[in-house]
């Protein structure tokens, strides 16, 4: 299960391909749950960005190429993306212990904040000032998301008006504004999408 | 707010299942949260679950720790912990399992198809979310406004989606909105 029985194939066309004798240094338990820890607390505004420096940059526990082959599998996989790539790296590197250690590292300091959040809510959400301090946030927050939801879809913008377009019109009007059960909508859209998307390979 | 076994295993029960069909992240499960919580088990109103959104995208950590907020809501404590272990323990294993013989697939036509199938639904999904985060955040002009400066400061500069969070929480203080 270690990492140097399996090197992982590095793509040519990847800019991020690191150099081939980059020296990949192997963390203990404790270093692992630590390091998690502070990119859970030091992570305003997305934790992908914070997990990849620490991982890649700072500890260089995996090279920039391991980092995105990870990731691109946990992005095809359902689930907390990064969650997902914290537990794949930890039992790499330390077996299921590893696992735990990043994820209790990354989750655990998240979760006390979350109760503690959650405490203050229920005790003082009502307060006048505080529900304006609320209403602002939540005003921004639907800003962040619309924003992301834009900019994810920027690929899209490749294909001329289509089956993709469609499919993702359709995801949103079924989900967001009939409210259909999500597990009903996936059954139907994603086997149609991957349909559409198995002739496109065939056009590339 | 109640811990009981039922209710506690009613929201592992809930999370799990969820989490499986998150595809392309945490937020693309948020509108069936709000449909399972808000609308059919009535557990919080509209207004309470943007909120909560709001806190957890203020706060460091994932993203997916809105599930332990919105957990600690339903059922205290052990509904924060019951929350996030069901929403991201299914997962890790399913990503572990995978990631042992992914590589062998990198190039085959499924895998491929698969990926780029998953984008146009991923998209619509997180546009979804948009929308009921939204709907149930932007009830007045201020609002609108916070939204759409937020939305303009996140897709066309680098500054830190934390200033907008700053400033509109300023702006709430200062009883604008």
């Amino acid at each position: 299960m270690s990492r140097q029985d399996s090197p992982p194939p590095v793509r040519a066309d990847d800019p991020n391909a690191p150099v081939p004798d980059q020296a990949v240094l192997r963390p203990s338990i404790a270093e692992l749950f630590r390091a998690f820890a502070g990119v859970s607390l030091s992570s305003f505004g997305g934790v992908l960005a914070w997990s990849r420096r620490m991982l890649v940059e700072d500890k260089r526990w995996m090279t920039a190429a391991e980092f995105n082959d990870v990731l691109a599998l946990c992005q095809f996989l359902p689930g907390p993306n990064i969650v997902n790539v914290c537990a794949v790296f930890g039992v790499r590197v330390r077996g299921i212990a590893g696992a735990l250690a990043c994820l209790t590292g990354l989750l655990g300091p998240s979760i006390v904040l979350m109760i503690a959040a959650g405490t203050l809510y229920r005790s003082f959400g009502s307060l006048p000032e505080l529900r304006g301090v609320l209403s602002g946030l939540a005003a921004a927050a639907a800003g962040m998301i619309i924003a992301t939801a834009v900019q994810m879809a920027e690929p899209l913008r490749r294909f001329r008006p289509g089956p993709e377009h469609a499919v993702a019109l359709a995801a949103f009007v079924a989900v967001g504004v009939l409210r259909l059960s999500l597990p009903l909508v996936l059954l139907v859209l994603v086997p149609a999408s991957i349909g559409f998307a198995w002739r496109r390979v065939d056009e590339k | 707010m109640k811990s009981d076994p039922a209710t506690l295993a009613a929201l592992f029960l809930q999370f799990a299942t969820l989490s499986l069909f998150a595809i392309g992240g945490a937020s693309t499960a948020v509108p069936e949260m709000h449909r399972q919580t808000v609308e059919i088990a009535e557990w919080l109103t509209d207004r309470q679950f943007s909120e909560l959104f709001a806190m957890a995208q203020a706060a460091p950590g994932p993203n997916v720790m809105f599930v332990a907020l919105l957990g600690h809501f339903i059922a205290g404590v052990p509904g924060a912990v019951v929350a996030t272990v069901a929403m991201c323990g299914p997962t890790c294993f399913l990503a572990y399992a995978v990631s042992r013989v992914f590589d062998r697939f990198r190039a085959a036509r499924w895998r491929i198809a698969i990926q780029a199938g998953l984008v146009p639904v991923t998209v619509g999904l997180i546009a979804a979310s948009a929308l009921i985060i939204a709907r149930a955040a932007d009830h007045d002009v201020a609002g609108f406004a916070i939204t759409a400066a937020t939305f303009a400061l996140v897709y066309w500069t680098r500054i830190s989606p934390l200033v907008a969070f700053a400033a509109a929480a300023l702006f709430g203080l200062g009883g604008f909105v």
